[in-house]
This record gives structure tokens, C-alpha cells and sequence, in this order.
């Protein structure tokens, strides 16, 4: 690819940000013309999307660029840097949200607790906050951007604050937000090492003793893990992601999200240059036991989009997984195999922005037809909303990471690099960090049950509700949106050679190696990291002689034999009085789940006794880290200012006596 | 030496890690006694392959006191016992077997690490066993611990001491055959005493649950 | 690609299109000679097939096209994998478009699929057989990828022809890495073939089916499908077993000679490991459905000790 003249990429970027904020601005002027916001304001930000995409896409392999914004303080202007791991992101963004855009556009209704226009303020300043995330090149813009886009999130999660519990997610949301943001900050203040210029430039040129980069690891970790979702920091994404309107927790989901990892891959591996190897390790254990717990819960779930939003957290602790082998080796100067677990991280950091994106949109759709979250009011939407029901399919089997879906290729060059940590030179590590892989493999197989349950009781069987056949498929625009999400999923997943190209970039700048693709012809056939005997996987082949065989069968049974079909009532073994009730509930679903692994949750059951007149059965899941680390803390918390709360006497003697001893101590001190 | 005779070891090797395996997980009694034969007949077969290849004729002693001690007496005398007792079942184990399998995983990796710069002394033919040996060491001892019945207990100490033995093979080609005789009737009179007190502690507190041995202190 | 590798291929396929229906038939007659049952003759199963395609097919009103493509789809990935396993060469074309960890990915879809379409009538035991399928295909999936894992650690590579062609050629070793990795492969295979104990494949009794609830709603050339896709699971699993733990009989490229015996050797192993399945299922009982994650957790703790074994021991 031939990079453009230097100055269009991160100018390109800038207009499009600016053009987002205009886009905001133009819906407070229309503050309650929805019809003007939704057909023609999120369009056309979906368009800036693309072209944003396109931007990116093209500086990834181009040398970064730098500019200087005159916003700001005086003397502390922004700085904005375009590198590939920027380029890179911001791709992802575009990507993301072009399609989120679309279907937003089609899916705000009106009477929805925020107007409309002022739902197009706080969506836009979110997308412009997050793009120059992506672009900061100091610790000053960094917060200030950072801030604006919890800020806006939060008002975009309360968009319906008549209802308590979404105020209430809201607040859980910010709360842990700001303490992120707080181990961030401290974060940026050990990097820039009593110099006093807070530039990445800057942090970049010190070299840290190994105890302060690994302060400055370890906080960057937990604050950027914050707003990421790792354990145990992970307790306002349930809450959240559910009480936000669906293209709302698709953006959160699948794009901010990313912008944390953006953070932890920048600190750790630009920042701080060269890793030390029990970073990743730590890593490796955070990333593999929030995955666990995330699919263990998602399994547990019965309203969707809580569900999607454990699976979220699960994808997280994947890609912290990766992102903890790439620093292993990286530490360990393996440059080929730290390239190899950076691909996969990155691969699975935009297939999932795709696939969690269109799950959330289609809840969103199924929300707006049937006005139900739970899982248990649904079923056999695939009559009434086919366009929805196929789309989610794709989605299902991208995220249950099944070939030749954009999943299983993350998850196959994940495992690849697995194969390699025999290979570690430090003997405790060799051995016990391929039993990991065992854990990821787990956690893969869980996620593909998780996924059965949540399309077989949303979309298959019959409707559990009468209404439910009152339920309509999806508009234009969310259809066009949801479209170009499956595209992109499919072309993932069918050309992760090409994918591989364009991310090769970012690895050579960060490990200083791209994952090595010999020149041979039918390259964008096949996936062969290392070499064609090591490993190769070929999704188009795959696809093309599955797709033979089945069109093959098809015919010749129809031409052999014949293809009558008669269509009558289920055969359910003769039982004659079949009700839709008689299905499984998602409770009965993952119930195997629960008694599997059941010390990972905090069940409360109510059994009935044989002598109940009206018998009742109620078992709720609750998250343990409540109890054990939340309550806790604030218990403590409480305890402490009890504590400090006892030098408030309400005697002005008192107050004046503090006073007085303070004055005396200082004297003391002065002279002495 | 011919490779062979290191494969059969290796494969002896871990005969008895899966065994110490399948005792941590193991919750019938019954079972524990039955695994911990077949742990003595692998490590009569090691100590005789040892034997053979190294030509040492106190290992074919060692073997057949081995075999006659840890295959049939005490197995025997361990049926006998857990009738004579009535127990069958060891109910609860104080963690629960996924998480005592997960230690078990990082204690063989850290024997075995452990172990590797003194298995590279050796001249045995057999020396990553060491390493093998002494996670067995580890994972008994483990079992010791997180067992709330006493017969379990028992088991878990005999198997250390199984896991000694084929460590001293492995690496030494055996001890001295007095220091074997010493400790083979070290284990014998330990099980007789041991008995004594099981009858004992189901006499005073009517079960063999251990956690009732805590009402014996000072209050 | 040359003509050889297009040649094995497609007589890989052939193979494995009549071979699997033989393989289910043998089995069959083992089992019924074990118990001292006359048997049924050996192409019995051809005669099933036969007789479910000549039938309508009696589909729900309340179906999908989910339900109606489901058998095709399963079919054909069932298909594919026995052309990616090395049955009688390792000059396999499609060996490149998959190697270990995408065969388990495809046995992964093809039964997302089948349980997606049991959930696709709405009955309660649709439902069930899809939620059984789903855990033991969650248990089993973890442990044949430690099986995968520690065969490619001991070949270098997942790709299974290399795999083949590396254990083939290395003198005859007892590897104890490979003896556990065979112990819980064969659990892994019991549980994802639907054979005692884990589910037993002759059973009329719904609440103790886990693949026949999954299938319960179809007829005709679905059912017909299904049935050939699952023999074709068998022999897939049996042909993995063979190539992984005894690869002997498996032609190279261009060793045509090889080729020629290839066959007779398939067919003595499959035999032996036919045989030595009905005795299995004859001699064990069926377990309690709970107590099968057991039973695929001790599979899956038996993979992660080979490969333990394998990195202390390099064996």
C-alpha cells in the first residue's frame, strides 16, 4: 500500500472527529425533530465512520505522524500521534461503528427519557472521545479525552434515567470508571518519572528501574482493567451494558472496551519498553480466570443482554490472555512468537467488536418487537424476524469461535501460540503455561454452549408468549446495519490472510517482528504462520467443499430418491398435549452449567415443600464478588470515616483548638 | 543400558504419577486400597526392570519384599481394617477435587523443577524420575492433608513412602538393604500402631471423622 | 496439488462414504455376537439408508430452515473431516485447508447445528438432547484438544499429516504421553459417538437419550443423513485414533505401493477397533447423565497428564 503524503492521515482523522462533533452539535439545534436525527444525522455519521476507516486503514503501514493541537492549557496544548497501533484501533472504530451508526438511526425511538438530538450530543462527543483516545500522544489529552468519554457513556447508559435501576448502573458505571481513571493517572505520573513532561514522547525515552515499571505496570493493569471488565473490577458491565439502549452497549461493548486494551498494549509494550516476563504471567492468570467467570456466569443468565454482556467479559479475558503471552514472550525475546500472540489478541480485538456489536443489535431488535429482556418470554422469533434471526446466526457462530467464522481464527492462532510456551526458556514457565491452553480451550468450548442457549431459546422453538407473534422484523437501516456487521464478520473470516497483512504493521512496531507470510502464490488462500507442515487452516476450502458437499447431497438425493416433504405436528413421542411452556427455560438450560460449577456462584434457592398449597421454585445467581471484595471494601470504607468522622465534635472550641494546635506544631517545626 | 529399558521406566514413572492422580480424586475407600496395590505392583516392576538392566541382585530382594509387603500385607491388612470399622466412603474432602487436581498440576511441575538440577548428578539410567518421584512425595502428602477421615490418611502415608522407595530406585539404584529392611519394618509396626489408634478414636468418639479429634484441647 | 494427492483424496472420500455404514454394521454384529444375539447381516445399515431415503419426510409445521438444513450441513462437515484425517495416505490435498484444531472446530459446528435444530420444534425433548449434547460436547471438546495438543507437541505440528508422517517413522518407543493421551482420546470418542457409557445408541427410553433426542423429530432423507453423518463421525474419530496412536500402514506421497496395502490395513485396524468397541459397550453399563462430566473431566485431566508427562519425561 502506497501511504499517502504525509500530512492527509492524521489531518483525515481530526476532520472526521471534528465533523462528529458538529453532527453532535447540529442535534442539540433539533433537539426533538427525531426524524431529522435518526435519518439523516446517524447516516451521515455512519458514512464519517467508513471514511474514518478508510483513513486508518491506509496509515497503518505509514510512519507515524504527529500534530500539535493549540487546544488546552496554555503551555500544555494536546498532542495527537498516528501510529499503526493508533491507525490500527481507529480502523477498528470505523469499522465498528459504521454499522452501529446505521442501525442506530433506524432504532431510537421517541419518548425514551433523553430527547433525541441531546441522545446525538452525548453519541457523537462518546465516538470524537474515543477516537482521540486513540490518538494521544500525552497524559494530559489522554485524561481529558478519557474523561469525556466516560462522561458521555454514562449519560448515554442513563438515556432511560426515569428508571431507578438504570440510575443506579449508571452511578456503579462512573464509580468504577473514576477509580480506573484515578490508577491511570498514577499510572502516567510513574512513567513520566519526576521529569515533569507528560509527552508519550517523553515516557517513551525513560528507562524505569525495573520496580517503578512494574508499579507502572501493575497500575496501568488495574486502571485500564477498570474500564476493560477484568476481574474483579469487572461488577458495572452487567449492569451497564443491559440498562444502556442496544446500539449504546454494541459501542461499549465492542469499541470502548477496546480503547482499555489500546491503553494496556500502549503502556506495556510502547511505554515501558522492554517487558519483564511476570507481567505476563499476571496477565495470563487475570485474563484466564475473568474468562472462566465470564462464560461460567453468561451461562447462568436469563435476561440477553446481560448474558452477551458476561460473554463480553470473557472475550476480554481472552484477549488478556494474549496480550500476557505476547509480553512472556516478548520478555523472553522471542520476537516471532510475541508477534504471533499479538496478532491473535489484536485479530480477536476487532472480530469482536464485529460479533458483539451485531449480537447487541439484534437484542435491540428483538427488544423493540417484543419489549422483552427475558429470556424466558421469548422463543421461535425466527418465523417473525428472519432478517434479525439469520444475521444473529452468523453472530452466534463467530462468537462460539466455530470455523470458518472470524472467531476461530483468533482462537486458532491463539492456540497456535500456546504451542510454542514448551519452547520458553525459563523451565516453570515451559511446563505450566501450556496447562493454560487448557483453560482457554475450556473457556472456548463453554462459550459455544452459552451461545446455543442464547439463539436457540431467543430465535428457535416456539414462542413462549402470545404477543410474541405480534413481533416485526427489523427496518431499513438496522438491517443495513446489521448487514455490514455479518459482511465484515464473514470476510474476517474468510481472508485472515489479508487481515494478518494489515495488522503486520503494528506487531513490527511494537515486537519489531511481523508474523513472516512467504511470498507464495495462493497466500490469501491459506493461513500457515509459520509453515504449511507447522499448521495451515484454510477457510475459503473449507467453505467452498462444505458448501460442494452439501449442494452435491441435495442433488442427488433429490435426483436418486425424491424430495417430498409433509409437514404435520411435532411427533414429541406421541405426547399429544405438547404447550410452548413445555420447553426449556434458559434457567433449565444452563442449569448443568450451575451444578457443574457451582462453587463459582452465589445461588439462593427457595424449594417447595411437598406440602405447599401453592408451591414456588426461585433460584437467583448472584455474583460472589460482591460479598467478597465490594462489601468489604465499603464496609471498610464506612469503618474509616467513622473513624475520621470522630474529629467532627460540633463545638466551636474544638474546631478552634485544632486550629490553634496546628499553628503551635508548625512553629515547633519551623524552628525546629 | 538400552533405551528400551528407559522407556519401560518412563512409562513405570507414570503408571505411579497417574495413580497419584486418581488417589487424590478418589473417594472410596475400597478404591484408595485397591490403587495403592497396583502403586506397589508398578513400583515392584520398576525396581525389577532396575535390576535386570543393572544387574544387582539385592533390587530382586528389594522387589519381592516390595511385593509381598505393599501388594498383598497391606492391602490385606487395610480391607481387614476399613470392615472390622465400617467405613466405606470418605464423604467430604476439605477442598474440592478440581482445585486439589489444579495444586497437584503445580506441585509435579514444581518438584520436578525442583528436582532437575540433582537429577542431573545422578548415573542412573532413570533420573527425570526424581523429579516424578518426589511430586508423588508431594501429592500424598497433600492427600494426607485434605482428607477428613483417618483410614485415607493412612493410605496417603503409605504412599509416601512409596514415592521415597521408587525415588531411591530411580536415582540410587536402591538403598542399602539394611536401611530397606529398617524402614519396611518402620511401616509395618507404624500400620499396627496405626490400627490401634483408628480403634481407639472410633471407641471414644464413635466416628473416624478427624475433625472430632479437636475437642481434645485445653478449653 | 497433483494427481496423486486429487486420486488419494477422492479415495479417501470414497472410502469413508461406504467404509462408515460398514464400520456401524460390524460393530453391530460384534455387539449382538458378545451377546450371543444372531446377527444382522453386514451391510444392514446400507439397507436403513436405502430404506430412509425412499421415505417421505414429515417435518413440523412450526420448523425453520434451520431444522431442514441442519442434516445437510451436519453431513457435510462430517464428510469433510474424514477427508482431512489421513485414512489411507498423507498426501492429502485438503490436509492444508484444516489441521487438528480446526477438525475439532468442525466437529464443534456440526454439532452446534444439530442441537440448534433439536431446539428448532419446541418440544421438551428436543430442548433436553440439545442441552445434554452442548455439556458433553463442552467437556469432550477441552479433551480431545489436550489429545491434539500433546500428539503436536510430540510431532511439532498440528498439521495431522505431519503428525502421521513424524510417528510413523520414529522407532518404536512406549511413550507413556501417548498411552494416557490414547486412554483419554477413547473416553473422548465413547462420549462423542454416543455409546455406552455415556448414552447408549440402541435406547427407546426419551429421558435417557442424549443423540437419539437430538434426532427424535426427523424422518425420511434427513434422518437418512444424519444416520450416514453420524457412522461418518465414528470412522472419523476411529481413522484420528488410528493416525494419531498407531499410524502404521499409512501411505507417503508418492509411494504408490503403500497405497495398495493402505486399504487392507485400514480395514484389519478398523476390524480390531470395531471389535474391541462392542466389547466396551457389552461389558460396561450406562452412566447417570450427572455423572458424565465426571467421567469427561477424568478424559480431559488424563490429556493434561499426558501432556505433563510429555514435558518431564520428553516421552
Amino acid at each position: 500500500m502506497v501511504p499517502l503524503p504525509e500530512l492527509l492521515a492524521i489531518d483525515g482523522a481530526m476532520v472526521v472527529v471534528v465533523a462528529w462533533l458538529a453532527i453532535g452539535l447540529a442535534g442539540v439545534a433539533a433537539l426533538h425533530n427525531l426524524a431529522l436525527v435518526a435519518r439523516v444525522l446517524f447516516p451521515l455519521s455512519a458514512a464519517l465512520s467508513l471514511a474514518m476507516a478508510g483513513v486508518a486503514l491506509l496509515a497503518i503501514p505509514g510512519t507515524p505522524q504527529t500534530a500539535i493541537l493549540p487546544i488546552g492549557l496554555p503551555d500544555l496544548p494536546f498532542h495527537l500521534r498516528l501510529d499503526a497501533l493508533s491507525a490500527f484501533f481507529l480502523a477498528l472504530l470505523g469499522l465498528a461503528s459504521a454499522g452501529i451508526s446505521v442501525f442506530a438511526g433506524g432504532y431510537f425511538r421517541q419518548g425514551e427519557g433523553t430527547p433525541p438530538g441531546l441522545l446525538c450530543l452525548h453519541y457523537h462527543l462518546f465516538l470524537a472521545g474515543m477516537a482521540t483516545v486513540l490518538m494521544a500522544d500525552d497524559a494530559y489529552a489522554f485524561m481529558v479525552t478519557w474523561e469525556m468519554m466516560a462522561l458521555s457513556s454514562f449519560f448515554l447508559v442513563t438515556t432511560n434515567h426515569r428508571i431507578p435501576e438504570i440510575r443506579r448502573a449508571g452511578f456503579l458505571y462512573l464509580l468504577v470508571a473514576h477509580i480506573g481513571a484515578i490508577a491511570i493517572l498514577l499510572c502516567f505520573g510513574v512513567l513520566q518519572a519526576n521529569t515533569g513532561d507528560y509527552t508519550f514522547g517523553n515516557m517513551r525515552a525513560q528507562s524505569l528501574s525495573p520496580f517503578w515499571a512494574s508499579c507502572a505496570f501493575l497500575l496501568a493493569l488495574f486502571g485500564f482493567g477498570a474500564k476493560a471488565g477484568i476481574l474483579p473490577l469487572h461488577v458495572w458491565l452487567p449492569e451497564a451494558h443491559p440498562a444502556a439502549p442496544s446500539p449504546v452497549s454494541a459501542l461499549m461493548s465492542g469499541v470502548m472496551l477496546k480503547t482499555a486494551i489500546y491503553g494496556m498494549v500502549r503502556v506495556s509494550f510502547d511505554l515501558l519498553g522492554s517487558p519483564i516476563w511476570w507481567w505476563g504471567v499476571v496477565a495470563l492468570v487475570a485474563g484466564l480466570a475473568t474468562a472462566l467467570f465470564g462464560v461460567v456466569f453468561a451461562a447462568a443468565q436469563v435476561d440477553m443482554k446481560r448474558l452477551l454482556a458476561y460473554s463480553s467479559i470473557e472475550n476480554v479475558g481472552l484477549i488478556v490472555v494474549g496480550l500476557g503471552l505476547a509480553i512472556i514472550f516478548a520478555a523472553y525475546r522471542m520476537e516471532s512468537l510475541a508477534a504471533l500472540a499479538l496478532v491473535a489478541m489484536l485479530y480477536h480485538c476487532l472480530n469482536h467488536a464485529l460479533f458483539k456489536s451485531l449480537l447487541f443489535l439484534g437484542t435491540g431488535s428483538v427488544l423493540h418487537a417484543t419489549q422483552e429482556r427475558n429470556l424466558g418470554k421469548l422463543g421461535g422469533l425466527m418465523r417473525f424476524m428472519p432478517w434479525v434471526a439469520w444475521t444473529t446466526l452468523a453472530g452466534v457462530i463467530a462468537s462460539a469461535g466455530l470455523p470458518p467464522s472470524n472467531g476461530f481464527v483468533s482462537e486458532w492462532l491463539l492456540l497456535q501460540g500456546f504451542l510454542f510456551t514448551t519452547e520458553l526458556p525459563n523451565p516453570y514457565l515451559a511446563m505450566l503455561v501450556p496447562v493454560f491452553a487448557a483453560g482457554v480451550v475450556l473457556v472456548a468450548a463453554l462459550a459455544g454452549y452459552v451461545m446455543v442457549k442464547f439463539f436457540g431459546v431467543i430465535f428457535l422453538g416456539r414462542p413462549r408468549e402470545e404477543k410474541l407473534s405480534q413481533a416485526h422484523d427489523a427496518g431499513l437501516l438496522e438491517r443495513l446495519g446489521l448487514l455490514w456487521l455479518t459482511a465484515g464478520c464473514v470476510l474476517l473470516g474468510l481472508f485472515p490472510a489479508a487481515v494478518i497483512e494489515a495488522i503486520d504493521p503494528v506487531t513490527s512496531s511494537l515486537v519489531g517482528r511481523g508474523l513472516a507470510q512467504s511470498g507464495r502464490a495462493g497466500d490469501w488462500l491459506l493461513l500457515a504462520p509459520i509453515s504449511a507442515e507447522r499448521a495451515s487452516y484454510s477457510p475459503i476450502l473449507f467453505l467452498l467443499v462444505t458448501a460442494a458437499i452439501v449442494a452435491l447431497a441435495f442433488v442427488l438425493v433429490r435426483r436418486v430418491y425424491h424430495g417430498r416433504v409433509r409437514r404435520a405436528a411435532p411427533w414429541d413421542c406421541g405426547f399429544p398435549m405438547q404447550t410452548a411452556r413445555m420447553q426449556d427455560t434458559a434457567e433449565g438450560f444452563g442449569q448443568p452449567i450451575r451444578q457443574i460449577f457451582e462453587p463459582f456462584y452465589l445461588m439462593k434457592r427457595e424449594l417447595p415443600t411437598p406440602f405447599d398449597a401453592a408451591p414456588r421454585y426461585r433460584v437467583t445467581v448472584e455474583d460472589p464478588m460482591w460479598g467478597w471484595v465490594y462489601v468489604r471494601i465499603a464496609a471498610a470504607t464506612e469503618a474509616v470515616s467513622r473513624w475520621v468522622g470522630m474529629l467532627q465534635r460540633g463545638r466551636i472550641s474544638i474546631y478552634l483548638l485544632y486550629s490553634f494546635l496546628t499553628l503551635v506544631t508548625l512553629l515547633l517545626l519551623t524552628q525546629a | 543400558m538400552s533405551p528400551l529399558t528407559g522407556q519401560v521406566i518412563n512409562l513405570f514413572a507414570s503408571v505411579l504419577l497417574l495413580i497419584a492422580f486418581a488417589m487424590l480424586a478418589q473417594r472410596r475407600i475400597v478404591t484408595l486400597i485397591n490403587l495403592f496395590a497396583i502403586q506397589g505392583l508398578a513400583l515392584v516392576g520398576s525396581t525389577l526392570t532396575v535390576a535386570w538392566a543393572t544387574g544387582q541382585h539385592h533390587l530382586y530382594w528389594s522387589a519381592g519384599i516390595t511385593f509381598v509387603l505393599k501388594v498383598v500385607a497391606l492391602p490385606l491388612i487395610l480391607h481387614r481394617l476399613i470392615r472390622r470399622l465400617n467405613v466405606k466412603w470418605d464423604i467430604e474432602t476439605l477442598i474440592n477435587i478440581p482445585t486439589m487436581m489444579l495444586v497437584g498440576i503445580v506441585l509435579v511441575v514444581f518438584a520436578f523443577n525442583l528436582a532437575l538440577p540433582i537429577s542431573q548428578f545422578s548415573q542412573s539410567i532413570a533420573r527425570a524420575t526424581l523429579g516424578i518421584a518426589l511430586a508423588c512425595v508431594l501429592m500424598s502428602f497433600l492427600m494426607m492433608i485434605t482428607r477428613s477421615k483417618a483410614v485415607p490418611q493412612v493410605i496417603g502415608f503409605l504412599a509416601m513412602e512409596n514415592g521415597l522407595f521408587f525415588a531411591a530406585t530411580s536415582a540410587t539404584y536402591g538403598m542399602p538393604m539394611v536401611v530397606e529392611l529398617g524402614i519396611a519394618l518402620d511401616v509395618l509396626v507404624g500400620m499396627v500402631i496405626l490400627g490401634v489408634f483408628m480403634f481407639q478414636i472410633r471407641e471414644q468418639f464413635d466416628s473416624l471423622d478427624i475433625h472430632h479429634l479437636e475437642q481434645l484441647k485445653e478449653d | 496439488m497433483n494427481l496423486e494427492g486429487l486420486v488419494a483424496q477422492l479415495l479417501a472420500m470414497a472410502v469413508a462414504l461406504v467404509g462408515a455404514p460398514l464400520l456401524a454394521g460390524w460393530v453391530n454384529m460384534c455387539r449382538a455376537w458378545l451377546q450371543n444375539r444372531r446377527a444382522p447381516p453386514l451391510t444392514m445399515p446400507f439397507r436403513t439408508l436405502h430404506k430412509l431415503f425412499w421415505k417421505e419426510s414429515v417435518v413440523a409445521r412450526d420448523a425453520s430452515p434451520i431444522f431442514r438444513v441442519a442434516p445437510y450441513i451436519v453431513f457435510g462437515c462430517m464428510l469433510l473431516a474424514s477427508l482431512i484425517i489421513p485414512t489411507l495416505s498423507t498426501n492429502l490435498p485438503m490436509a492444508t485447508a484444516a489441521d487438528a484444531i480446526a477438525l475439532v472446530g468442525l466437529f464443534g459446528l456440526a454439532r452446534l447445528f444439530i442441537s440448534l435444530a433439536a431446539m428448532d420444534i419446541g418440544t421438551s425433548f428436543g430442548t433436553l438432547g440439545a442441552r445434554r449434547e452442548m455439556l458433553v460436547g463442552f467437556l469432550a471438546e477441552p479433551a480431545f484438544l489436550m489429545v491434539v495438543f500433546t500428539a503436536s507437541l510430540i510431532s511439532s505440528s498440528t498439521s495431522l499429516a505431519t503428525t502421521v508422517s513424524t510417528l510413523a517413522h520414529r522407532e518404536f518407543a512406549i511413550l507413556p504421553s501417548l498411552a494416557f493421551a490414547g486412554l483419554a482420546f477413547t473416553m473422548v470418542s465413547l462420549a462423542e459417538n454416543a455409546r455406552v457409557p455415556v448414552d447408549n445408541p440402541a435406547t427407546h427410553l426419551e429421558l435417557t437419550m442424549i443423540h437419539e433426542a437430538l434426532i427424535l423429530e426427523y424422518s425420511g432423507r434427513h434422518l437418512a443423513l444424519i444416520e450416514w453423518a453420524s457412522s461418518l463421525k465414528l470412522f472419523a474419530y476411529s481413522c484420528a485414533g488410528l493416525a494419531i496412536f498407531f499410524p502404521w500402514g499409512i501411505a507417503e506421497a508418492n509411494d504408490h505401493v503403500a497405497l495398495l496395502w493402505a486399504l487392507p490395513a485400514l480395514a484389519a485396524k478398523l476390524a480390531i477397533g470395531g471389535f474391541a468397541l462392542a466389547a466396551i459397550e457389552t461389558t460396561l453399563a450406562k452412566m447417570r447423565i450427572f455423572r458424565v462430566p465426571e467421567f469427561l473431566a477424568t478424559a480431559f485431566l488424563l490429556g493434561v497428564l499426558a501432556l505433563l508427562v510429555h514435558l518431564l519425561l520428553g516421552a
